[in-house]
């Protein structure tokens, strides 16, 4: 088993979600060997390299891309440079994980290469046989890979936690040729730029705590009362869909089926009824705390402990009786 | 210009599901159907870029059996101006579909191919890609703006990444998939309904299409996932701070 990872990094360093799939890779079986692809330009791409050789032991190799076309993630030449990769080295499994990044990427190699790429494996049970979630997580479909060529995985990082790694080994760093490399439609695609909100607070997808606020949280002064609760307890602040669409928080906070999928600690959900589609993406944490005034919401079958009371009360007192996090 | 939008028929939003007692599948039998609800998201945008004066027609496709030419009738009565239904009894990969997406979309030769970035019922989230790379066009995926210039030469496309936003700009032709917040689909009225029973919908066969089927992936069984354990309600904020300290350990 040979398996090719298309790694995420960011201003130098590689991405926690990439170190996940390193640790999905395996289980695909024993003496697999993992490949870390790297892709941008200049000096925070071989700083994340370097980083990338020693994320985790069984890493043997980081493959680096360094040139303009791969600046930006654009998938038209990204998808073409893993197929590049892969006609120079041969691999068995190519896999990212399942994130906005590697899902706009990974179904386009697939195509490339003529295989059918297998989406948000939460669990894989030998090299061709994995578990994903269907219908908003409300059935798991167990599938068999058959096909001749790469098998193609998109992984669901939550599902696949890193335990701390003791070992240290650095991976060998190879700068791939790109003098061969032929990207015909690059200029039909151009990246004009990204606008993220700047917080000290950890990322939601892979935070401790994730405090959420739901419809009921009603403005966007209000949910300062939401984002004061999770700096207090060192979380990150998710939305549902409906606060969302409200405008009280931007897209890139909303958890479930469509939004983030979290599965920290500690969750706990203020003002949310627990949709079909919001539970999709909580339901891995490993406690749900619940406060909402309708002791009937569908959020209480899911939670570990409920709170049947206004979340306007409960906020200030659980502000003042908590202590400040360490 | 011309726009392509796939549009899929699944199992209504609303419905509780529930897995076969034979672990095949889920049981769609005797089960409300209707458009994805991204499906119905594309469509709405391919109406508003006609609507706009920046597009001819809105061209709504749907692979699968007899009852798809229901999904096509809700999209011609939003609006659009022709259906084509790829008719087939089998349930393909989203590599099938997109291979057919690929040739109908050779036949029709549109500026755009609209697309839901996935369906609730499989929630793979590749077509739109897939057609992309097979049409050899860029992509623009998870499309939350979609702005056209008004020589219909590019398209200016926000998209949700894990991030925030970010923007690209593609040229046309160009595959774009929608996300939840790109707009609220339009509902269709009666007269509609009415004026939608006579609109066209061209009939075709993977024959039609020369697209040879490929399965690579077996389904070997479909299960419930785990339930959660019911857990307790507390009645006051003390009694909580104590649980989550003291017995769950995680504060």
């Amino acid at each position: 088993i040979t398996t090719l990872i298309l790694a995420e990094h960011e201003s130098g360093s590689i991405k926690p979600q990439t170190v996940s799939t390193v640790v999905a890779a395996n289980h695909l079986g024993e003496s697999s060997s993992v490949s870390l692809l790297l892709a941008g330009s200049g000096s925070s791409l071989q700083e994340a390299a370097s980083q990338a050789a020693s994320c985790h032991p069984s890493v043997s190799e980081v493959l680096v891309a360094d040139s303009d076309i791969f600046e930006y993630p654009l998938a038209e030449p990204w998808a073409k440079l893993i197929d590049f990769v892969r006609q120079q080295r041969h691999y068995s499994h190519i896999l990212a994980s399942s994130s906005s990044f590697g899902k706009n990427i990974l179904p386009r190699v697939a195509a490339l290469l003529d295989v059918s790429p297998v989406t948000d494996v939460v669990k894989i049970l030998g090299s061709n046989e994995f578990i994903r979630p269907i219908y908003a997580g409300n059935a798991l479909c167990r599938v068999r890979y058959t096909g001749a060529g790469p098998c193609v995985l998109t992984i669901r990082t939550t599902s696949f936690p890193v335990t701390p790694i003791t070992e240290s080994k650095r991976a060998t760093i190879s700068q791939i040729d790109l003098s061969n490399f032929k990207e015909d439609s690059v200029s039909r695609s151009r990246y004009m730029g990204q606008s993220t909100q700047d917080t000290e607070r950890p990322d939601l997808g892979s935070a401790r705590v994730v405090i959420t606020g739901g419809r009921a949280v009603k403005s966007v002064e209000n949910f300062k009362m939401i984002e004061k609760l999770a700096e207090k307890l060192g979380g990150a602040v998710g939305a549902t869909r409906a606060a969302v669409d409200a405008g009280y928080v931007p897209n890139d906070l909303q958890v479930g089926q469509t939004g983030k999928i979290v599965a920290p600690e500690l969750y706990m959900a203020f003002g949310v009824s627990g949709a079909i589609q919001h539970l999709a993406g909580i339901k891995d944490s490993k406690v749900i705390v619940a406060v909402n005034k309708d002791a009937d919401a569908p959020i209480f079958q899911v939670a570990d402990y409920g709170l049947v009371g206004d979340l306007f009360e409960v906020i200030p007192e659980l502000l003042e009786k908590l202590q400040e996090k360490k | 210009m011309k726009i392509l939008v796939a549009v899929k028929r699944v199992v209504d939003y609303a419905v509780k599901i529930r897995v076969k007692p034979d672990k095949t599948g889920v049981d769609t039998q005797n089960v409300k159907m209707s458009m994805n609800p991204f499906c119905e998201i594309a469509l709405e945008e391919s109406l508003r870029i006609k609507e706009a004066g920046l597009a001819k027609e809105v061209v709504a496709v749907s692979i699968g059996p007899s009852q798809c030419v229901d999904t096509l009738r809700t999209g011609l009565a939003m609006g659009a101006d022709r259906g084509i239904h790829v008719q087939s009894d089998s349930s393909f990969l989203p590599l099938t579909i997109a291979k057919i997406l690929k040739s109908v979309a050779d036949v029709e030769n549109p500026g755009l191919v609209f697309l839901g970035k996935q369906a609730i019922d499989d929630d793979c989230n590749q077509t739109g890609q897939m057609v992309a790379a097979l049409l050899g066009w860029p992509q623009a995926t998870f499309a939350s703006k979609v702005v056209l210039d008004k020589d219909k030469k590019f398209a200016t496309v926000d998209r949700e990444v894990d991030g925030g936003l970010e923007t690209l700009c593609v040229d046309l032709p160009a595959v774009i998939t929608t996300d939840l917040r790109l707009n609220q689909p339009r509902y269709a009225t009666l007269p509609n309904i009415m004026k939608a029973k006579s609109k066209p919908i061209k009939k075709m066969t993977l024959e039609d299409l020369k697209v040879e089927v490929k399965s690579d992936i077996e389904i070997v069984e479909v299960t419930e996932p785990p339930k959660r354990k019911s857990g307790v309600i507390v009645s006051s904020v003390d009694e909580l701070i104590d649980k989550l300290k003291n017995e769950a350990h995680v504060i």
